[in-house]
Formats: structure tokens, C-alpha cells, sequence
């Protein structure tokens, strides 16, 4: 049986050699997406440290002041606004649920694999979960500019 | 229904009510009006006032500000700031003795140094005819971390020159506030040019952090020293509920995070306890939390009804908290520029205006009410 694997790997050992004397071939970057459980552990952990003061351990938000996180129709209705929001920061007046609230976020400095990780944590927890939104890609947020 | 179950109902029904409901703080019938001062800065988190009424405030991305006779220009942008979570460019203060010792101070969280992540630094500078040089790191807290939590940070001056400074536990509380050989969670105290007083409290201790003044806090985003007293007066953000004002003593634990008014974020409980022997009790503390941030104390005339009282920045509930209080602890609590914003920084200009650092604003004069 080992017999066979030296022969194998000589020719293996061949065509790697060949591809690398070869300068002109160009690879692209294979991404692969966070499994979703995962992003979504992680995404608690940014909440806990960036999110849970204002909007709350449940996604309450204050009445007026900090808009709820939880059973929130901003997240479905503007996806990417949500998206850019944590990305960039938001002010000025927005409607959730049917309420209205006009107050100042701040970009936190997150990089884009966090803001997936949160967005992924927010959208399948505090009653989120039911509106089964997919999944919030690297790819996704790194498309998302401030303008 | 049973009366057992029927007075447990009621207590958890008036639990819930009184969590976020703030009972002792009155509304005023007729609030303060403002003018905007400075309108373009997204969060101006520090500011301090020069004698001639112009004064420096720095925006929390990197960026340190002058203003004077209505013009506010860009004068540096500070390099190394960690700008993420509650970290960026914090407080600013002038040497006391300017122009003769023509030295500005800021706080920043830092990334300095080849760590991942950040912690808080405090850095020197010269600054002469509206120009910034010889900045200079004093001192870089370590070791850095990605938390985006409790940077701190404020500076003051004591009457006899002693520079003090407040650096959060950066969301590490079971590691930091109480070990003094570790950085975070602390009151801090320098001589003017950085060097370390050797009669700090800890100087002599093997391993310690030397600078340190005073331990066991959470994250002081308000210190001032008492006009009268020279005290220096600290406030600090609990977690749920819990905020705190304390008054520094010198090699003083404060008890974060084995004593505490305050609760998990979550709801649940860390601590039992609220008093223990060896470890100091506030002078204040907020049930809820305000969230409070800036301080300073009115000694100006233009607003008699609050001479000689506190005043602090509610980040959460959006204005600006008048403490009114005597020997006996506070008396009465106030809101004052009620749902401005959040509420980042305040400042008693020379000539007695009180200014708000306000975010989403910018800087706003608060105007006396004859």
C-alpha cells in the first residue's frame, strides 16, 4: 500500500512544480462565509460589548430614545440600511414599528466580519428569529459603502 | 388568586416599573434655551477653556479642535487613536499655569505598541498661536485589548499641580479594578511632565503600576476638582444602574466590582453585596443608571439657581443632570436641556457660560435664563 503513495506524490510533486514555474496563471480568492451558528456566537459577544447598553440585554431599546432591536421591522423592510447603520453609524429620524425616533449612533469601528457576526446574532434572536431573514454575508457588508 | 401570589404579583409589577423609572429627578417647567456653537463635530467629547475665552475640544475620531472669536479650525490630528466601541480621542486640558507653561494634555485609546487592539494613553503637547508640536506619549496603558469597553477617560489638574487621569477597566472586571500591578479601572496620578510622584500610595510596592492613585473603579467619565475643597470629585458609569459619584482619596479602593449598586446588563445579579469594610462608599450613586459623562461645578453668577451645585451629562437619558447637594449628600437632582442629546461633555467657559459637548451636534452654549 505505501509503495503506491511515493509514485503518487512524485507526480503531484510535478504538476505543483510546473504551476509554480508558470507566472502567468492568476488565482482568485476562494471566500468562505462563517457557518451561521457560529457567526451568530460570535455576533453575542460584539453585542455584549458594543450594542447591549443602549439597545438593551433583549433588544428592548427605551421607549423614545433608543429604538427596539427586538420584533423589529426595520431589519426585513431596510436590511441594508441596518446593515450600513452598524457599519457607518445613523442619525437623524427613522420609524420602527411604527415609531418614530430621532437620536445619534456613532460608528463603533467594527470591521466587516463583526458586522456580519452581529447583524447574524440581531436578526435570529429577540423574537427576529420568526421572520427568517437570511443570512448576512462578508461579501454583504463589504459592498455596503457610507454614501 | 391567593394573597401570597397576589403580593408577589405586586412586587414584581412595581420591580419592573421602578427599573428604568427615575422617581427622584424633577423636570424643570421652564427649560434652559441654547445656541449652537459649534455644529459639525459628530462627538465632542472633551473641551477645556483657555483665560481669554477661546477654547480646544476634541472630536472623538482623532481629531483636536480651536476655537476662538466664532471660528473653530482643525489644529491636530492625533495619531494612534483606537477608535472603536467607546474608544477614539477623549479628554483635553490645559496646563493651569498656560501661557507660562504653554502645555495641553489629551487622553486617547491607543493602539500604540505591536499588540492587537487598544488601551488608553496620555500624551503631551506644546501648543503656542493656535499651533500644535512636541507631542509627546506620557504614558501608555497596557496591554491592549479588542474590547470596545471603559477607556475612561478624563484629565485634571490638583491645586498643588499633580496631573489625574481615569482609565476604565476595558470590560475586564474581574482582572483589572482591584489588582493594582495591572492597568484599567484606576485613578491615576503624574507630575506635570509625565514622571511618577514617588509618594503615590503603591510607589514602594513590588510590580505595581506607580501612577496609580486610587483603585476599584469601573469607567470615570467625569472628574473635577471641587472649587472649594480641591478635592477631585469623580463620576463613573455602573453597569445596570449603579453609576457613581465618588470623592478620590489617596490609595482608596473603590470596589468595583465586589461592591455595587448595580446589576448584570442581562438582568442578573454578580454581587450581594454593597458596603464592606476597607472599601469606599459613594458619595452619590444612580438607580438607574444615567449613564453619566462631563462634569463640572457652577461657580459663575449667570446662573444663580445653580451656583455652587454639579452639573453631569446623561449619555442615556439625554440631558444635562443638576446635582444639587450639601455635607449631607444630594439634596435635589434636575434636568436640565431636557432631550437635547446624548449629553458627552460640559464645561464653565472664564466668563461663566456653561457649554455642552452634545452628540450628533457638536458644542452648544447653555443660556442663563434673566
Amino acid at each position: 500500500m505505501k509503495i503506491y503513495v511515493i509514485p503518487l506524490l512524485l507526480i503531484f510533486g510535478f504538476f505543483i512544480n510546473t504551476e509554480e514555474d508558470n507566472t502567468s496563471i492568476i488565482y482568485t480568492p476562494i471566500t468562505q462565509e462563517k457557518d451561521l451558528q457560529q457567526s451568530i456566537k460570535d455576533g453575542n459577544a460584539i453585542y455584549s460589548d458594543f450594542c447591549i447598553r443602549c439597545h438593551l440585554a433583549k433588544g428592548e431599546g427605551i421607549d423614545d430614545i433608543y429604538p427596539p432591536l427586538a420584533d423589529s421591522n426595520w431589519l426585513s423592510e431596510k436590511r441594508k440600511e441596518s446593515i450600513k447603520s452598524v457599519k457607518y453609524g445613523l442619525n437623524g429620524e427613522i420609524e420602527v414599528n411604527g415609531k418614530t425616533y430621532n437620536n445619534n449612533m456613532s460608528s463603533m469601528g467594527l470591521t466587516d466580519r463583526e458586522v456580519a457576526d452581529v447583524m447574524n446574532y440581531i436578526m435570529n434572536n429577540f423574537g427576529n428569529e420568526k421572520r427568517e431573514l437570511e443570512q448576512v454575508t462578508l461579501d454583504e457588508v463589504s459592498n455596503i459603502s457610507e454614501d | 388568586m391567593n394573597i401570597k401570589a397576589f403580593s408577589l404579583l405586586l412586587f414584581c409589577v412595581g420591580f419592573l416599573a421602578c427599573a428604568q423609572e427615575d422617581t427622584t429627578i424633577e423636570t424643570l417647567e421652564n427649560d434652559y434655551s441654547h445656541e449652537v456653537i459649534i455644529d459639525n463635530i459628530d462627538i465632542a467629547w472633551g473641551m477645556d477653556f483657555f483665560k481669554d475665552g477661546s477654547f480646544l475640544v476634541t472630536s472623538k475620531d482623532g481629531q483636536l479642535f480651536y476655537h476662538k472669536n466664532g471660528n473653530t479650525s482643525k489644529v491636530a490630528d492625533v495619531p494612534n487613536v483606537y477608535n472603536r466601541g467607546q474608544g477614539g480621542l477623549l479628554d483635553v486640558k490645559i496646563h493651569p499655569e498656560y501661557p507660562d507653561k504653554p502645555w495641553i494634555y489629551l487622553t486617547h485609546a491607543s493602539t500604540q505598541v505591536d499588540e492587537e487592539g487598544g488601551h488608553t494613553a496620555l500624551v503631551r503637547a506644546e501648543f503656542k498661536d493656535g499651533q500644535v508640536s512636541n507631542m509627546k506619549t506620557l504614558y501608555k496603558a497596557g496591554p491592549n485589548t479588542t474590547k470596545g469597553q471603559h477607556f475612561g477617560s478624563r484629565l485634571e489638574f490638583d491645586k498643588d499641580g499633580y496631573l489625574f487621569m481615569s482609565i476604565g477597566e476595558r470590560g475586564a472586571r474581574e482582572v483589572n479594578p482591584q489588582d493594582i500591578t495591572r492597568d484599567g479601572g484606576k485613578i491615576y496620578r503624574f507630575n506635570e511632565d509625565g514622571s511618577i510622584p514617588e509618594d503615590n500610595p503603591f510607589y514602594m510596592l513590588e510590580n505595581s503600576k506607580k501612577a496609580i492613585y486610587s483603585y476599584g473603579h469601573r469607567n470615570p467619565q467625569g472628574m473635577e476638582i471641587h472649587p472649594e475643597t480641591g478635592e477631585i470629585w469623580v463620576h463613573e458609569h455602573g453597569p445596570r444602574g449603579g453609576d457613581e459619584i465618588n470623592i478620590i482619596k489617596k490609595g482608596a479602593n473603590y470596589g468595583w466590582p465586589i461592591i455595587s449598586y448595580g446589576i448584570n446588563y442581562n438582568g442578573t445579579e454578580f454581587t450581594d453585596n454593597t458596603t464592606m469594610a476597607g472599601m469606599e462608599q459613594p458619595f452619590y450613586y444612580w438607580v438607574p443608571s444615567i449613564a453619566p459623562s462631563g462634569m463640572t461645578f457652577v461657580t459663575s453668577d449667570k446662573y444663580p439657581e445653580l451656583k455652587g451645585n454639579l452639573l453631569a451629562g446623561s449619555l442615556k437619558f439625554q440631558y444635562l443632570e443638576h446635582v444639587a447637594f450639601n455635607d449631607n449628600g444630594v439634596q435635589k437632582r434636575e434636568k436640565l436641556l431636557d432631550k437635547i442629546g446624548r449629553i458627552r461633555s460640559v464645561e464653565q467657559s472664564p466668563d461663566g457660560f456653561i457649554y455642552v459637548g452634545v452628540e450628533g451636534i457638536g458644542v452648544v452654549k447653555m443660556l442663563p435664563k434673566s
